[in-house]
Parts: structure tokens; C-alpha cells; sequence
């Protein structure tokens, strides 16, 4: 006891927490977010003098203030689940696939290729599933070379499908300067505006509809197959301990690359959607850093498909907000950035309360005490 | 004791802290609900006219600024409500800021960046009832659409006249002894091979050699609008390649800034960047929006039509020069240009004068140009006549994209 007491303790020290109640974890993430306005409210008074009442009135009204913004919202919301799905398996197995920009790229550029050069020849019928085909098959290419490697000479993923994202970029640049019209001004246009040959189809009138559905089948597939096929055990085996997977007989070459064809081909997907289904053109920017969002899209969520639907309806809904904030209040775009960044940090920063807990100094005196 | 006052003071702190953003807040409350009442006023009055604004970038970009700038000032002069959507890619994202800038009763939307304009079409034929304005594009002649027009202005003149400033400096750089006359060697970086960009420096190297005959140019592209790391590296290049005065046709600060540093006279573009180039700043042109802006606004006003292409001169005031830098300048520029800008005016300088270029060696007597743009790029339209190319009379966006002697091209991958 004497001993104890000459030792200078700090004034709190941190302790994991045992699994908290679903309740208790969802209350401190609420709180968390209720926090971050009021940080954000402050930064706002501080910064500009505007109501933050009214910003946070502008948010809710720039993301779904009316049918065709909520339109606009499902539709960025589908998009960028779509490649935060298609990274969530290699996560999961602790694959660093930070490369889906170029992936989904490939995929869009694919897609691009197929409506120009067969968008006159193939009737729709056809059309479409070579659309597919080649769009999964080209993002499975570009995430398989970086497995190949990894899975052979361990090579460093995240080095090598960052770097892949640039070639992507470069490719691109290529094709799209080779195809620009008019000459020389580096941009393609819309393919096919008069005929709309390889378009994704409206249903029902309405054009991202297909977008959605498609994001819809992909994401309760995606739950499936992580959480009750084979292959997703295997997954987080590997993910767990590599040792231990080849331990009991799992193939651990094999899982990698097999992971990682599937992550790509989902990228091949959502450049699909993103060319043939919404802007019906492919430049270097058509991913616009989608590809990065959905690695926290993913990590936030815990690498659960449905969560995501959470997170990036969260985050698609903040980035619409903020820049209606702009438009309405004539500040800069930074200024919502900041808003948005201070949320996340917030968020992020709710995950370390609801695994950790923080201990001050005279509980643990009077628990010596006793 | 000890750790009561610790958390005491920490508890104390805070306080003070929430305190102070508290009374922040008090203090700013009662002037932003003011604010707020007079947006609700001008709703409510009505019949005043919207016009909104898509911007590719926000201010921080020179071309977007200009931009900015000037559909600010249209819209004060006016008198008519301004709405903006900045950083709106050239995507489909566009077409959804323009038809939410309609669902919210702008009566004209105008978006500025060239990749914008297929989506300002489809935009303009869900919503026919609002006049869609694109700056830069070049399909609004041939579109059978009577809401979607096109704007851009002949700054191939301004650039002519910004030419032929650096042409008078090279005479001076020949008789001071710097340079002799065969090592006239002007330097030029441009975005892309577009039309817009030949048309730009093909009327830069006429307007110099017009009073410096001997001159030549060398070209490097960078293939984008806006990369300063690659704009800078482009006019190190030419720097280093000879060329003893540098101009520029791409956005970002990257070209002035290297000349400034190498102490090599450069003419600008976009505006004045004497700011940070104080020694070797010439002279800029410009294309001012204003009265484009207002010319569309007026006309939505007084319900007359806004024409299919516009093209703004000199007269118009679309195209500027910015004020000379007495610094770099040679002497003597300021009454020269205004002798030539005359002879813009009343007819009898013509930049593209077929006199006073040859393309291989021969002088044109014609030239078929892609007017009407599609795909297979084929020439449609004969633009020489009365011995000078007919440049944006048949479009307004720029045509001429002929390769004439003197002017090297150092790489044409873009």
C-alpha cells in the first residue's frame, strides 16, 4: 500500500473495455455527433457570424431540400458504396487496396471503349453484357496484378495499387486526347448523346434508378458473402493471421488473388455505373477521389456492408450539404470542408471511447481503499 | 487538496472557454438574423430576375475568377439575384447543379468551363423554359435547341496586341545588344492542341513578328488547364532552350513565377500578375465576361433572344489589356498598341492576314476548317476570303488550327 502511494500516477489512464451493449455503443456514437455540431456551431460563429441554426437548415436542404436533390443524394450514395463494397473484402483481409481509384477507372474506361467502338455495331442486347463483361474484367485485371505479386514475392499492396492508380490515370489521359472532340481539347464529351446506345436504361423515368438497384443486389450479395460463404471465413482468417490460415489448410495464394479478382471486378462495376450510367463520358476525374472515400467509407462501418449504407449516406449527405452552404451563404467550398472534417474527426474519434475507456486517478484511490 | 484544485482549475478553464463561444454567439445572433430576414424579402418581392452560376473551380483559379468577378458585377449592375455552385466537375454532376439551379427559379444559368457544355445541352432540353449559357463551347450553331448558346469573345486580338508588346521588347533587347536579331526566340506554354490554344499563340507570334520580323517561337504543351508544377517546368524548358521571352495560354501562375526567377520578360494571360512578377511582367490580355453577362441578362429582361454564339471584341469591351508594367516594357508600347488597336478597329490590320504568314512555305488562298465540330473532325467551312482568315465569325470558339512557319512545336502529345 505505502508503495503504491509514493508512485505518481497520472490523472487518467486509458483501459479497453469489454464488449459494450449495442445500445450503450450506438448512445456514445450519438452523442459524438451531437457534439460535433456544437463544435461546428461554435467554429461557425466564430469563422463567418452566420446562424449555425441556419447552416445546418442549408445541410438537410442541400442533400434532400427536394425530389431531384434526393435523387442526386441515392445516386452519389450508391456509387461510392459500390466501391467502398468492392475494397471491403481485401480489407478485410488486410490487403491494403488503396488502388480502387484506377480500378474503377479501368472499369469506366472499358465501358467507355465498348460504347464507342460498339455502340453502332451490337444491338442493345448485346451490347450490354459485353459492357459488363468488359468492365468487370478490366478492373479484376488491375487489382490482380498487385495480388499476383503480393501473393507471390509479398510485395508492398499499398505501394503497388496506389502507383496503379496513376497509370490508370495516365491511360486514361491517353484515350481520351486520342478520341477528343473537337481536336485537341482533351475531352470526349457525352458518347453516343444522339442514339444512347450503351446508356443504362431509365426505369420508370427515372435515370440513377438502375444505379441504385444495382448498388442495392451488390450490397446484400456482398453481406452474404462475407458473412456466411466459405470464402469469407477465409477471409477474415487470413486477414487474422496468415500463419494461422495456412495452419489449418487454407490456401493463403490462392484467397489473395481469388479476394482480390473480386474486389477489382466490383471496381469494373462501379466504373460501369459510373460511364454507362450517369455521365455517359470517361476523364481522368470521373472517379474524383471515390476511390479514397471508400477506404473510410469501409473502415467506419467496420467492414460491414450494411453499416455502410450508413456511412456513406452519411458522408455523400455532408459533402451535398456543404456545398449548398457555399452556394447560399457565398462562402468558400473550404469552409464546408472544415465542417465536414471536424464531423468525421468527431466520428472517428467515438470509436476510441466505444473501445477504450478513460479512467481518472481518484476512482482507482478509492478503489485501493477498499 | 491538490488534485480538487487541478480539476478545479481544468473545470474553470473550460468554462471559460464555452463562456467566450457563448457570448461570441450572443453578439453575432441578433446581425445574422437580419441577414436572414432580407434574403426572405427579396424572395418575396419576386419579380426580380435569377441568374445562376456554374464554376468549374472557386476564385482561387485565375480563369474562374475572371469569371466570378465579372458575373458579380453584371448582377449588381442589374440589379438581379446572383446564385453560384462552385467546384462543380464536368460530369453529370453539372447537369444536375444546372437543372437545381432552375428548380429554384433561376431564369438563366451559365456554367464557364468547356467540359461543361454536353451537360448544359441535356440540362437545356428537360428544362426549355430557361436560357442556358456556356462559355467557351462550340456546338449552340448547330443544336436545334433555342434555350443553349454559346459565348466566347476574339481574343486573338488581345493576343495579337499582347504580341506585339513583346515584339517591341525583343527590338529593344536587338538594339540594346543582348540579343542579336537571329536569337529572337519567343517561348510558349499552352494546355492543349486545341484550336482555342493554336488560334491563341499562332496570333501572340504575328502580333510580335509584325514589328520584330526576324522572331521565331518554340511551343511546349502541358496537357491540362491548370498544373503550375508542369507550367513552371515547360518555361524552364524554353528558358533553357533560348527563348528570351516567355507567354503563356494555361491557368495557373506556374509560367510568370519561373520567369521572374530566371529574370526573362513574360507576357500573361487570364490578367495582371505584376503582383508577383514585378521585374518581368509585360502587358496581359483578358477576356472581361461583364458585358456578356449583362448582354444575356438585358436580353432575358426585355424578352428578346440571346443570339446562338456570341463574340465579344474590342469594342464590346470583352477584350482587355491589362495596364503595362513600365518596368519591363519597352519604350514606346503604349503608343504603339494604340495605333494598332485602331487599325483592328477600323479594318485595316487583320491578324490572320494571309500576307503575313506561310504555312510550308506557301502562301493560303483557302483552308476548309472543322466549324461544325463532330467526331471524324471533318472540314466543313471555307474560312479564307479577302486574303485573311475569317477567325470566330463562323463559331465564336476558335477555328484556326493551322501549323505555320516560325513556330515550332517541341511536343504534341496533347
Amino acid at each position: 500500500m505505502s508503495k503504491n502511494n509514493k508512485i505518481h500516477e497520472p490523472l487518467f489512464h486509458i483501459v479497453k473495455r469489454g464488449a459494450l451493449p449495442f445500445w450503450l455503443s450506438w448512445l456514445i456514437r450519438i452523442i459524438a455527433i451531437v457534439a460535433s455540431l456544437i463544435v461546428c456551431g461554435v467554429v461557425t460563429i466564430i469563422l463567418t457570424g452566420e446562424n449555425p441554426l441556419n447552416i445546418y437548415k442549408t445541410i438537410i436542404e442541400g442533400a434532400i431540400g427536394s425530389e431531384r436533390r434526393i435523387w442526386s443524394l441515392f445516386q452519389n450514395v450508391a456509387i461510392l458504396l459500390c466501391i467502398s463494397l468492392a475494397v471491403t473484402p481485401a480489407f478485410k483481409m488486410k490487403f491494403w487496396n488503396i488502388g480502387a481509384e484506377g480500378q474503377v477507372l479501368m472499369g469506366g474506361l472499358a465501358t467507355a471503349a465498348c460504347m464507342i467502338y460498339f455502340g453502332e455495331s451490337l444491338p442493345s442486347i448485346v451490347l450490354f453484357p459485353v459492357m459488363i463483361i468488359a468492365s468487370v474484367v478490366a478492373g479484376a485485371i488491375w487489382a490482380v496484378i498487385p495480388a499476383f505479386f503480393k501473393a507471390n514475392w509479398n510485395t508492398n499492396e499499398t505501394l503497388f495499387t496506389l502507383m496503379m492508380n496513376y497509370i490508370a490515370m495516365q491511360i486514361v489521359s491517353y484515350f481520351v486526347y486520342l478520341h477528343s472532340n473537337p481536336v485537341g481539347s482533351g475531352k470526349i464529351g457525352i458518347i453516343n448523346s444522339t442514339t444512347q446506345a450503351g446508356w443504362l436504361p431509365k426505369i420508370g423515368g427515372k435515370s440513377y434508378l438502375i444505379n441504385i438497384i444495382i448498388v442495392a443486389v451488390l450490397t446484400i450479395g456482398m453481406y452474404i458473402y462475407l458473412k456466411y460463404n466459405k470464402h469469407g471465413y477465409e477471409i477474415s482468417v487470413v486477414g487474422e493471421s496468415e500463419n494461422t490460415a495456412r495452419y489449418v489448410g487454407i490456401n493463403v495464394k490462392k484467397v489473395i488473388i481469388r479476394t482480390m479478382l473480386l474486389s477489382g471486378a466490383v471496381c469494373g462495376i462501379a466504373g460501369l455505373l459510373l460511364v454507362a450510367g450517369t455521365d455517359h463520358s470517361v476523364a481522368k476525374e470521373t472517379v474524383d477521389g471515390r476511390g479514397f472515400t471508400a477506404i473510410m467509407v469501409s473502415w467506419l462501418a467496420k467492414f460491414n456492408p450494411i453499416y455502410m449504407i450508413l456511412t456513406s449516406l452519411l458522408l455523400v449527405f455532408l459533402e451535398k450539404g456543404a456545398s449548398q452552404i457555399s452556394t447560399d451563404f457565398g462562402l468558400n467550398d473550404s469552409f464546408s470542408e472544415i465542417l465536414t472534417g471536424i464531423i468525421i474527426f468527431f466520428i472517428i474519434g467515438s470509436e476510441f471511447f466505444v473501445n477504450y475507456s478513460v479512467k481518472f486517478r481518484h476512482k482507482d484511490k478509492e478503489a485501493n481503499k477498499k | 487538496m491538490k488534485k480538487f484544485t487541478k480539476i478545479l482549475a481544468i473545470l474553470l478553464s473550460l468554462a471559460l472557454v464555452f463562456g467566450l463561444a457563448a457570448c461570441g454567439g450572443n453578439n453575432d445572433t441578433p446581425s445574422t438574423e437580419s441577414d436572414a430576414d432580407k434574403v426572405v424579402e427579396s424572395h418575396a418581392a419576386g419579380e426580380k430576375l435569377k441568374v445562376g452560376f456554374i464554376y468549374l473551380h472557386d476564385e482561387n483559379s485565375t480563369y474562374d475568377n475572371n469569371f466570378i468577378k465579372a458575373a458579380k458585377a453584371a448582377c449588381e449592375a442589374l440589379d438581379v439575384e446572383y446564385v453560384a455552385k462552385v467546384n462543380v466537375p464536368e460530369g453529370a454532376e453539372c447537369q444536375e447543379a444546372a437543372l437545381d439551379l432552375a428548380d429554384n427559379g433561376c431564369n438563366i444559368i451559365f456554367a464557364d468551363s468547356f467540359g461543361h457544355e454536353p451537360y448544359m445541352v441535356e440540362a437545356a432540353k428537360e428544362r426549355p423554359d430557361v436560357q442556358f449559357c456556356h462559355a467557351t463551347g462550340t456546338t449552340a450553331h448547330t443544336q436545334d435547341l433555342p434555350n443553349f448558346h454559346n459565348a466566347f469573345a476574339s481574343i486573338y486580338e488581345g493576343r495579337y496586341l499582347a504580341g506585339v508588346a513583346a515584339g517591341l521588347k525583343l527590338n529593344e533587347m536587338i538594339e540594346a545588344g543582348e540579343i542579336t536579331a537571329e536569337e529572337a526566340k519567343m517561348g510558349y506554354v499552352g494546355a492543349w492542341t486545341y484550336a482555342e490554344v493554336v488560334s491563341g499563340y499562332t496570333s501572340f507570334y504575328l502580333g510580335a513578328k509584325s514589328v520584330c520580323p526576324s522572331v521565331t517561337m518554340e511551343v511546349q504543351f502541358t496537357g491540362s488547364w491548370y498544373d503550375e508544377m508542369a507550367e513552371k517546368e515547360a518555361a524552364e524548358l524554353l528558358i533553357n532552350n533560348g527563348c528570351v521571352l516567355i507567354s503563356q495560354h494555361a491557368d495557373s501562375w506556374g509560367a510568370p513565377t519561373a520567369c521572374e526567377t530566371a529574370g526573362v520578360p513574360n507576357v500573361s494571360y487570364n490578367g495582371s500578375t505584376v503582383s508577383a512578377c514585378p521585374n518581368t511582367f509585360i502587358i496581359s490580355s483578358r477576356i472581361n465576361w461583364e458585358p456578356y453577362f449583362k448582354y444575356m441578362i438585358e436580353s432575358v429582361m426585355n424578352g428578346t433572344e440571346i443570339v446562338d454564339d456570341w463574340c465579344g471584341g474590342i469594342e464590346e469591351g470583352s477584350v482587355e489589356l491589362s495596364e503595362i508594367n513600365e518596368a519591363a516594357a519597352a519604350a514606346g508600347t503604349a503608343e504603339k498598341l494604340e495605333e494598332v488597336k485602331a487599325g483592328l478597329a477600323d479594318g485595316s490590320i487583320k491578324v490572320f492576314d494571309t500576307a503575313t504568314f506561310t504555312v510550308n512555305g506557301e502562301t493560303l488562298t483557302s483552308y476548309m476548317a472543322d466549324v461544325d465540330t463532330d467526331a471524324a473532325y471533318t472540314p466543313d467551312t471555307e474560312v479564307i476570303a479577302d486574303g485573311y482568315f475569317h477567325e470566330s465569325e463562323y463559331r465564336s470558339a476558335p477555328y484556326f488550327d493551322l501549323k505555320i512557319d516560325g513556330i515550332t512545336l517541341l511536343n504534341e502529345k496533347y
